[in-house]
């Protein structure tokens, strides 16, 4: 069965998608090669859900698949392979407010996308954010917040980063389902995005990728 | 002599709840001006609900926390202490003169959460900081493969395998029997199915609910004591009751987001199901409140089918069918139901547009307003949109100005109520105030 996994998984053909991996993999593939037709998979999914033919259940369906696919092809994985990064972004929700669903898919869809995506989860201290920016030298920050109490959080994380010095190399990109242009000027953000692939383009446009 | 409940049409049911409402039993008005103050009110949120013209723009800030706020309270102050509760959420209705409240039960009873370790929500002290407000904790209350439990027997699921895993104190219920077993005295019907109850997790359980139920109980108190006050001082309670759809009950509640947006494709037709089995259960939710409460309007907070969540043809096939069938089930007993559609709901206007004429509000978040009135305008009253963004940092003449464009884009010709877009919580007052007056002076109808 010669069939295109990176097909089967945009298409969300789960079990199709989980015999192509089996297949190969009983048939000695090289593991690197099977990821990557994955990996293109979900570059389709994504196209597809900045054209609005998917929509959020079709992305956490399709990472569920994926992470079963991880899971079939890691033993087999000889060494940690490098993957090349597009470049770094730190994400987190802001303090007070604990909601991870939002954030969850963007990181999610920073990492298939190629980002070495640092997720500090929800809660998170202003501070936490200064220092992850010093320790990785991330030049991205993405700050959700799902709440109205998001709006305050996100503006002292913003100027608590620009009191450390870093806003100038630092590009901040804000969203949640209430965020809004307003909200952008608001909290000294940079931009916000609307969905999950907004926010994917904004971080290709400032790291320089393609 | 009256006509039951159960005799009566959906119409007559309708006509019972409102006249309820216009002259709500037992309270006395402080004075005539209340008096007409509150029926000026009540009829003016009918009169929109009709689609007919009303005197002017109903106008019903959604405040969650707001009042706490502006009075100098915490949410954790006020789930806490039920005088701080009355006295703040008072000031804000009486000092503001909204067109109706909603109520104090944005407010749950704080101890009776603590006492039954509740794990669905983090609330102010507990698990978030004392000055924001309560958030959900979403997980797998219900595992992928409990759809059939949950179909055979709703009410048995949630004693036994729903309740203990979102609240620690009622692990012990996990032991009961089926209540249903208890069909006969001999044979062991009953004694087995009375086991349970004499073994001390359950009687830890029971203790626990019975704590619980006090403090519900004293907060209950300050709920009616709330509404029987503000309605004499001539501000009506905007909602009677609430419920859920399905979809989200699963969705929000039991399987979780991820967990619900799986099971449409690997198991749709459990889901499908499920959804179908809890709707009549929901309508009665909805319905006991609306009666209880002697006011029509039934919320329903709206999750998991904005724009995006949910693509055209899986809210058609697993949100609507059961969304439209709670609707009317709603509207059969008598009540007005008020789906409050969280997010963006362009994408679904055409489709929502299926209820009955005049016997629905649709309440609005991000909705392009023109398009909703353009679209729903002759079949349903529609409110909401000022934006919370705009209230929480917005300046008074901001708000004034966003007031004037929604008033010329949904109200024209009567059939809106003014409210803000989502639940407003700490936002500069002065911003509320500018909703409420700019309401009143934009909102007029000649």
């Amino acid at each position: 069965m010669a069939k295109d996994l990176s097909k089967a998984l945009a298409d969300l053909k789960e079990d199709e998608a989980l015999a192509i991996v089996r297949e190969k993999l009983n048939a000695g593939a090289d593991p690197m090669s099977i990821l990557n037709d994955a990996r293109r998979g979900m570059e389709t999914v994504g196209t597809r859900f900045s054209k609005s033919e998917y929509f959020i259940p079709d992305l956490v369906y399709s990472g569920e698949i994926l992470k079963k696919i991880n899971e079939m092809v890691k033993p087999k994985l000889t060494k940690e392979s490098a993957v090349k990064r597009e470049g770094k972004v730190i994400i987190g929700t802001v303090a007070g407010d604990i909601h991870d669903i939002g954030k969850d898919i963007v990181v999610f869809m920073l990492d298939v996308s190629g980002f070495e995506v640092f997720d500090l989860g929800v809660d998170v201290p202003v501070q936490k954010f200064v220092d992850k920016i010093k320790e990785t030298g991330s030049p991205i920050v993405g700050l959700s917040g799902f709440l109205t109490l998001a709006y305050d959080s996100m503006k002292q994380t913003i100027e608590a980063i620009k009191a450390a010095g870093l806003r100038d190399k630092t590009k901040i990109m804000i969203g949640g389902g209430q965020i809004t242009e307003e909200i952008v000027k608001y909290t000294g953000a940079d931009a916000f995005g609307k969905d999950a692939m907004a926010g994917v383009t904004l971080a290709r446009k400032w790291s320089g990728a393609k | 002599m009256e006509k039951k409940w159960e005799e009566m049409t959906a119409d007559e049911k309708r006509n019972d709840l409102i006249g309820k409402w216009l002259s709500p039993p037992g309270v006395k008005f402080v004075n005539a001006d209340a008096e007409k103050a509150y029926k000026g009110r009540v009829t003016r949120i009918i009169d929109a609900v009709n689609m007919k013209k009303p005197d002017r723009v109903p106008v019903f800030p959604m405040t969650g926390f707001f009042p706490a706020y502006y009075a100098g309270f915490t949410p954790r102050d006020v789930m806490y202490d039920y005088d701080k509760l009355m006295s703040s959420f008072k000031k804000y209705v009486l000092d503001m003169q909204p067109d109706a409240h909603g109520s104090v039960t944005v407010s749950p009873p704080g101890k009776a959460h603590d006492i039954l370790d509740y794990k669905l929500y983090a609330w102010p002290g507990h698990g978030v900081a004392p000055e924001y407000s309560y958030q959900c904790i979403e997980g797998e209350y219900m595992k992928a493969d409990e759809y059939d439990a949950l179909i055979e027997d709703p009410t048995l699921f949630f004693l036994t395998a729903w309740l203990p895993r979102t609240m620690g104190a009622l692990d012990g219920l996990k032991m009961l029997s089926p209540f249903t077993n208890m069909t006969e005295m001999y044979g062991g019907f009953t004694g087995a199915a009375l086991v349970p109850f004499g073994l001390p997790p359950v009687q830890a359980a029971l203790k626990a609910l019975m704590d619980a139920g006090n403090e519900a109980l004293k907060w209950i108190g300050t709920v009616a004591g709330y509404g029987a006050e503000m309605a004499a001082a001539g501000f009506p309670g905007f909602f009677g009751g609430g419920t859920k759809v399905p979809f989200d009950t699963i969705g929000d509640t039991l399987r979780g987001t991820r967990g619900i947006m799986l099971d449409m494709y690997r198991q749709p037709n459990k889901l499908l199901r499920a959804v179908e089995q809890l709707t009549p259960i929901m309508v009665k939710m909805g319905v006991a409140n609306a009666r209880q409460n002697g006011c029509p309007i039934v919320f329903i907070p709206l999750h998991k089918g904005a724009d995006g969540f949910l693509s055209d043809e899986q809210f058609k096939k697993f949100y609507w069918p059961t969304l439209k069938g709670l609707i009317l089930g709603l509207i059969n007993e008598g009540c007005i139901p008020f789906p409050w559609a969280e997010g963006g709901y362009n994408s679904r206007l055409k489709v929502i547009k299926d209820v009955p004429r005049g016997k629905v509000i649709w309440g609005f978040d991000t909705t392009d307003m023109a398009k909703a009135k353009e679209i729903l305008g002759d079949v349903a009253c529609i409110g909401g949109n000022m934006s919370i963004a705009s209230l929480s940092v917005g300046t008074p003449q901001d708000i004034r100005d966003a007031a004037k464009k929604l008033i010329a884009d949904a109200g024209k010709g009567g059939g809106y109520i003014m409210m803000s877009g989502a639940v407003i919580e700490k936002v500069p007052p002065e911003n509320v105030k500018a909703m409420i007056d700019a309401t009143k002076e934009y909102g007029v109808y000649k």
